[in-house]
């Protein structure tokens, strides 16, 4: 399809552009999962709220120190959307419980997988990461597998509000597995481990998990492009806009 | 904190076996363990009940003005140590209604007391935390003060309680040192952060101070509860020893207490200090606190909101348990 390029996009390092959609996947998906903080249904699953967000927080800070030659808090604190390359479906809004373990589930999951080949990859940095980071984004797809099959297989609410968020974020999965120009690049030189080898793998365990929960799959959306070129949802500004306020509104305080 | 005894109506009443009390008391006051199965006298029971899950709720309510600032933390990593914290308040939570628990009462029935305004939490969580200094002010100030109240309660008579308490004391000494670390970089900071951190020192000292409870004299359980090791130190003792410590972090800091009464006293080896406004303390535990109400309508929130996912894991753990026994 034809895309748009933001207008004086600066000059691509594939390298870096790709250190940037793995951590900002892992800053915004963080963010979101720190609002739920203190508003959770029941005190379990606010620890395990903070501790999920905890690991992204911690994954995006060696991605974008990485990326920033040290200053991860600049890339994170000063960019504006445009230069921003997550996924869109980490930006979602939380929405009810249900929601937000749908968009963890489609999106932990595919993150393990990732993270899985990643940990073979010809990077030396990429690999001491993702050997370490596989082990938590494991966990954090089994806790979202089991409050799917939970929520699909417990009560008539609870399964409507799980196929509900299961569909709000179901048109962004392809984007997961999009391979632009940056992309290949990568993978032609083995720093990146291509997604649509394991697309049929990932959608397969998703039908696993919500086969167990008695929920049928959604129907395939329109897929909702964009983020890894910075053309988001209107959500990410305000996102942005939280996250960034005190490092911008004083920019000569450090903190 | 968080420990502070805010009802005066608890009734301690001797109707119990003396014989039985005898033996009670003699093995509180050879600092002996009793542990949940163990005879304890009711009175003991009732307000060690109100004592912990007033403390787990302290814990869970504290979340909220922290939580606050979480999406809004000025670096990488500073999110991550709040997030750190924050959970750690959780996990505190969740020990201390498990203690409570031991001694008969649900956690359910806890919180529905929490909700319903019977139950109360620490007075100091009413407050705002209006820029990023209160996160300092409150791992400084709130979490030196609950250190100064919960380093004792590590002896305290009842078992649960006391091993909960050695566990928290370890992780609040860690909130309390990030706190004291935000203070020294906004202290040391632009002209505005120091603005910030004074004004978090004025609003939050003398709160803070009140996190001990009402003055000994006004404190008509405490002498009780001296007897049954549910305390150890008396509130005054604490406050003194409070400020005695945290008087000389201000000055490093370069700040100043909000206290025109502050004053080293040579002969008692400890601060003079003013007055503190009883007026303003027992009007927040009557929740007429700035932010009482919304931080009861976010429990309150959150606990509604969250009743179908309770309501499902229920049921889908009934259904695996019939599955099994089919």
């Amino acid at each position: 399809m034809a895309t748009a390029s933001p207008v004086d996009a600066p000059p691509v390092d594939a390298r870096h552009d790709y250190l940037l959609r793995l951590g900002d996947d892992s800053l915004i998906l963080g963010q979101r999962l720190g609002e739920w903080c203190g508003h959770a249904p029941v005190l379990e699953v606010d620890l395990s709220l903070a501790n999920l967000s905890l690991d992204l927080i911690g994954q995006a800070t060696h991605l974008l120190e990485e990326a920033g030659a040290g200053d991860g808090d600049k890339l994170a604190f000063h960019r504006d959307v445009l230069d921003f390359r997550n996924c869109l479906l980490v930006e979602q809004p939380n929405g009810d419980f249900a929601r937000t373990m749908a968009r963890h589930l489609l999106f932990s999951t595919w993150q393990h997988m990732l993270f899985q080949r990643l940990a073979r990859s010809s990077d030396r940095f990429l690999v001491e990461f993702a050997s370490k980071a596989v082990k938590e984004v494991a966990y954090h797809r089994e806790l979202s597998s089991e409050w799917v099959i939970r929520l699909g297989d417990g009560t008539e609410e609870s399964a409507q509000r799980m196929t509900e968020g299961l569909d709000w974020n179901w048109r962004f999965v392809p984007e997961l597995f999009e391979v632009d120009e940056t992309l290949q690049a990568l993978i032609d030189r083995r720093i990146a481990p291509d997604p649509r080898e394991f697309e049929d793998e990932y959608r397969s365990a998703i039908a696993a998990v919500l086969a167990e929960a008695k929920l049928e799959g959604p129907a395939d959306q329109r897929p909702i492009l964009g983020g890894r070129r910075g053309h988001h949802s209107e959500h990410l500004g305000h996102v942005l806009a939280v996250m960034q306020f005190l490092p911008r509104t004083y920019p000569d305080a450090t903190w | 904190m968080y420990t502070t005894e805010l009802s005066k109506t608890a009734k301690i009443q001797n109707l119990e076996d003396p014989k039985l009390l005898e033996a009670f008391e003699a093995r509180v006051a050879a600092d002996e363990f009793i542990e949940p199965k163990d005879w304890m006298p009711e009175a003991y029971r009732r307000t060690l009940t109100r004592q912990i899950s007033q403390h787990a709720h302290s814990e869970i309510v504290g979340m909220l003005p922290e939580g606050n600032w979480i999406t809004r933390a000025p670096s990488l990593r500073r999110k991550a140590i709040l997030l750190a914290k924050v959970q750690d308040e959780a996990g505190h939570g969740l020990y201390l209604y498990c203690a409570a628990e031991t001694l008969g009462t649900s956690r359910e029935e806890m919180i529905e007391a929490l909700h319903c305004g019977k139950a109360k939490y620490s007075t100091i969580f009413n407050y705002p935390t209006l820029t990023w200094a209160d996160i300092g002010a409150i791992g400084w100030l709130v979490d030196g003060a609950a250190i100064m109240n919960q380093v004792p309660l590590q002896r305290t008579s009842y078992g649960p309680y006391a091993r909960a308490m050695v566990r928290v004391c370890k992780e609040e000494s860690f909130h309390q040192r990030q706190g004291y670390e935000i203070m020294i970089t906004m202290a040391n900071g632009t002209p505005e952060q120091k603005r910030m951190a004074q004004d978090a020192l004025n609003r939050w000292w003398w709160p803070s101070l009140m996190m001990f409870g009402p003055p000994d004299a006004d404190s008509p359980n405490t002498a009780q509860s001296m007897r049954w090791r549910i305390k150890r130190e008396t509130n005054d003792e604490l406050r003194q020893k409070f400020v005695d410590i945290t008087v000389p972090q201000a000055d490093f800091l370069g700040l100043k207490v909000p206290d025109q009464a502050l004053e080293w006293n040579e002969s008692k080896g400890g601060y003079d200090f003013g007055e503190i406004d009883w007026e303003e303390f027992y009007s927040v535990v009557r929740g007429e606190g700035p932010v009482a109400k919304e931080r009861m309508e976010a429990r309150r929130k959150a606990w509604e909101d969250g009743a179908w996912v309770r309501d499902a894991a229920a049921a889908h753990e009934e259904k695996r348990r019939a599955r099994k026994a089919a």
